[in-house]
């Protein structure tokens, strides 16, 4: 792909070759970096969880030391939490918000590249722990005190690491917020802009107000380890329940940053394939904040059984239950956008769809998990699991499918392999309920996360889960023959790529030209 | 066609993020390597340390070229001031988690470490009061007393509040000389809180047993006035630029996002410092 100049710049000299990624300061490229970025840890973390399943195919130990097996299940989730579905929605809102708002880039282009490149740093260290005396952190992606304080020379790694994609994300959200708020088109008003724009700007406020508590909390982690401090420990009057508290005071708004974005895509598909504006648009624009602000009041739900008063209980609990309800009114608007639409159903829409069954019965879960004297039983079993990987796997991910289906011709300017993208969604979505879907049934037995080993009855379910989980593993790599083939050719893509597309991004050529909007179009 | 300066300045690509990313690797890991013990941390975090000067220098002196040579125009100001506003909202967040920390510490688990079941078990004869070195520790320290250093900090610090406003009032008159004087009395009123701090600092550790690990009262006390102190010594690193700056007679009363947004930091490490002497220091 050549750097095509729509308008020729004399003083600008774009470097080539790998230079040109170091150094770029282009929205367009920073969004395909992150997105590559994003599908590559993909595969690092999906080929850890292959060997999970693997050795959770029977019971006793097959392949591994527990010790391993407890490294994988922490850096898979890690990884995939900050290496995979934040990045790759990072590199959505690169790509899309400058198209979407008319803006000609990213507020700050330089900062832009930083937020980028302070990622592969923090790859390093994390896939480097593996390779340190002592292996990989083990205690599980949460982080906990005792056991974080007393890992070794990883684990102090680890804190880095959580630093630098805290200083990433924070730069990368003040850039998306300054863009949002200070370089939309004329006309394109707040309550104009496209769900996607919205959802990200609400984003991007929980990350500003969450990625500095959680960097706080490490930071307290590192110096209880090393310069003797007793945050988490009782003898100096310390608690480690007090890291859970301040963990999922970030925690909770987390999982809303690895949905919200996701809530944007699926927000801008829908209503392209049903061929009817989103219904209720203000309400959804309504419900996000409302999401977005409860989530920070609900992090107690993560905590039932460590020890709260009947009071605190209560609250989360009813709070918890509260956010069921702007998450309704958002499932209500698609269900409504799709009805007596005139649909058509390619691959975006097909992963739109399943998004909206699949993520619902993810949010169902969720309702079981936060009754209190229910969680109290699921709590640490992998009905947790279940819940979690139904709203971030056919919920983020997925939209992450959907979303890269539906731009890549606008970015590459071919079309994709549609029969391949259908073929990709069908095997992912049976295999991902193959694999996820008898953990509530293991769960509901008792069988405990993060545990290489498993009681005999546990053993069917847990070889349906397995099968399911190499089929969905090997289902991703059709994905990766998608994407090489799109960027490379294929039919050529039209200006508006979609029938029923609506948004300034499809008034643009196919592929989008390097430089865009450098006169502001005007929104009526 | 419009003219250079109606448009948006986009910066063209520049290597300075990179060099950011590499300090950043090096300082981290020479930091790791340290912390367990092996020898050339301290050589490696060194090494980062420079290579962040480096990028510093030359990515804010890239900057400042590019402000002087008039490429901002209103709409890149604007940009600059709603991410300096969010930026420090991110920092007030920071903060916020070690105020966390101290405030669950003194409302929960110090009283629920002498109380109940967890006393009679553990510690029966611990007597839970604030402050304290926590049930388990044999260590004995004086607490910082409130109406000594701190109190004059809390007013030197208030005091260079009012002299970087009376600097910005010269700005904005364009009175240089008022601008300059009332710099270098911030920058001075700065240097002498750290001054102070440092001195209180080596009483702490020196005189009164009170140390970063002294229980959660010394956890929370370092950290808190730690970072603190963080902030006022890049503040005063800031006021100093902007101070050259003025001297080499950059701004423009209608036109120094610069000074603003290093004003608006050092009221922020003000205003949390007022929220450190009451509730790390006075109650
Ligand atoms: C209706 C909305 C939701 C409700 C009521 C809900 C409720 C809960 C509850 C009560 C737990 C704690 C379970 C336990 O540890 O015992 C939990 C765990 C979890 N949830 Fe949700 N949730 C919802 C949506 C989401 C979404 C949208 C995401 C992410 C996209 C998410 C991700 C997670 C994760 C990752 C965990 C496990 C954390 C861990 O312990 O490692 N949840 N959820
Ligand atoms: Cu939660």
């Amino acid at each position: 792909m050549d750097a095509t100049h729509a308008h020729d710049h004399g003083h600008d000299h774009h470097p080539s070759g790998l230079m040109r990624w170091i150094k770029t300061t282009n929205h367009k490229d920073i969004g395909t970096l992150y997105l590559w970025f994003a599908l590559i840890m993909f595969f690092v973390a999906g080929s850890m969880a292959m060997m999970i399943r693997a050795e959770l195919f029977e019971p006793g130990m097959q392949f591994m030391h527990p010790e391993f097996f407890n490294q994988l299940t922490t850096m898979h989730g890690l990884i995939m939490i900050f290496g995979v579905i934040m990045p790759a929605f990072t590199g959505f809102a690169n790509w899309q918000v400058p198209l979407m708002i008319g803006a000609p880039d990213m507020a700050f282009p330089r900062m832009n590249n930083w937020s980028f490149w302070l990622l592969p740093v923090a790859a390093i260290f994390l896939i480097g722990e593996f390779f340190l005396p002592g292996g990989a952190v083990a205690g599980g992606w949460t982080m906990y005190p005792p056991l974080f304080i007393q890992g070794g020379m990883s684990y102090d790694l680890n804190i880095f690491a959580v630093h630098i994609m805290g200083a990433s994300s924070i730069m990368g959200s003040i850039n998306i917020i300054t863009t949002i708020l200070n370089m939309r088109a004329p006309g394109m008003t707040m309550m104009k802009m496209p769900m996607f724009v919205w959802t990200w700007l609400i984003t991007a406020y929980l990350l500003i107000a969450t990625m500095p508590v959680l960097a706080g909390a490490v930071t307290m982690l590192l110096t209880d380890r090393h310069f003797g401090t007793h945050f988490f420990n009782a003898a100096g009057g310390g608690d480690p329940v007090m890291f859970q508290h301040i963990f999922w005071f970030f925690g909770h708004p987390e999982v809303y940053i690895l949905i919200l974005p996701a809530f944007g895509i699926i927000s801008q598909i829908i209503p392209t394939f049903a061929r009817k504006p989103l219904f209720g648009y203000a309400s959804m624009v309504y419900a996000t904040g409302s999401i977005a602000i409860l989530s920070f009041i609900v992090w107690g739900h993560h905590m039932f059984t460590v020890g709260m008063p009947a009071a605190g209980q209560l609250f989360f609990m009813y709070s918890t239950m509260l956010i069921a309800v702007p998450t309704g009114v958002k499932v209500f608007n698609w269900v409504a956008t799709m009805w007596k639409g005139s649909m058509t159903f390619e691959t975006p829409m097909l992963f739109a769809v399943a998004f909206v069954c699949l993520f619902t019965m993810g949010g169902f879960s969720g309702l079981v998990l936060a009754i209190t004297p229910v969680d109290i039983q699921l709590q640490d079993t992998y009905y947790v699991v279940a819940h979690f990987h139904y709203v971030l796997v056919s919920g983020a991910l997925f939209s992450i499918f959907a979303g890269a289906y539906y731009w890549l011709p606008k970015w590459t300017g071919h079309m994709y392999d549609e029969k391949l993208g259908k073929l990709h969604f069908w095997l992912s979505v049976i295999s991902m309920n193959i694999l996820f879907f008898p953990m509530h049934f293991l769960g509901l037995a008792g069988m405990p996360r993060r545990i290489p080993d498993y009681a005999l009855q546990f053993t069917q379910f847990n070889q349906i889960a397995s099968i399911g989980g190499f089929i969905f593993g090997a289902s991703q790599l059709i994905f990766l023959i998608v994407v090489l083939k799109a960027v490379r050719g294929g039919a050529k893509a039209t200006d508006k790529v979609w029938e029923g597309a609506e948004g300034l991004e499809w008034t643009l050529p196919s592929p989008a030209p390097y430089h865009t909007f450098e006169t502001a179009p005007m929104v009526k | 066609m419009e003219t250079h300066q109606d448009r948006y300045y986009l910066a063209p690509p520049s290597h300075w993020p990179i060099v950011g990313s590499i300090a950043l690797m090096l300082l981290a890991f020479g930091f790791v390597m340290d912390l367990n013990g092996m020898g050339n941390g301290k050589l490696v975090m060194l090494a980062g340390a420079g290579v962040l000067l480096f990028m510093l220098f030359g990515w804010f002196g890239t900057v400042i070229r590019e402000s002087e040579a008039g490429k901002y125009n209103d709409q890149v100001d604007l940009s600059f001031r709603w991410s300096m506003s969010w930026f420090i909202f991110s920092e007030v967040m920071f903060f916020a988690a070690f105020f966390g920390a101290l405030f669950y510490t003194r409302t929960i688990s110090v009283p629920g470490l002498g109380s109940g079941e967890t006393m009679l078990q553990l510690w029966p004869h611990y007597t839970a009061t604030w402050p304290t070195a926590g049930p388990g520790l044999a260590s004995k320290f004086t607490p910082m007393e409130a109406w000594g250093i701190p109190a004059i900090n809390t007013l030197l610090l208030l005091t260079s509040g009012l002299t970087v406003t009376w600097a910005h009032w010269g700005l904005k008159k364009n009175n240089r000389t008022q601008l300059v004087l009332g710099l270098i009395l911030t920058v001075a009123l700065g240097m002498c809180f750290l001054g102070l701090q440092a001195y209180e600092y080596h009483e702490a550790y020196t005189k009164l047993g009170l140390t970063l690990g002294a229980g959660v009262y010394g956890a929370t006390f370092f950290m808190l006035t730690g970072f603190h102190g963080f902030h006022v010594t890049v503040g005063t690193i800031m006021l100093i630029v902007i101070l050259f700056r003025s001297m080499a007679g950059h701004f423009k009363p209608s036109h120094h996002f610069a000074f603003e947004a290093v004003s608006w930091y050092w009221h922020f490490v003000d205003v949390v410092w007022l929220l450190l002497f009451v509730v790390v220091y006075w109650l």
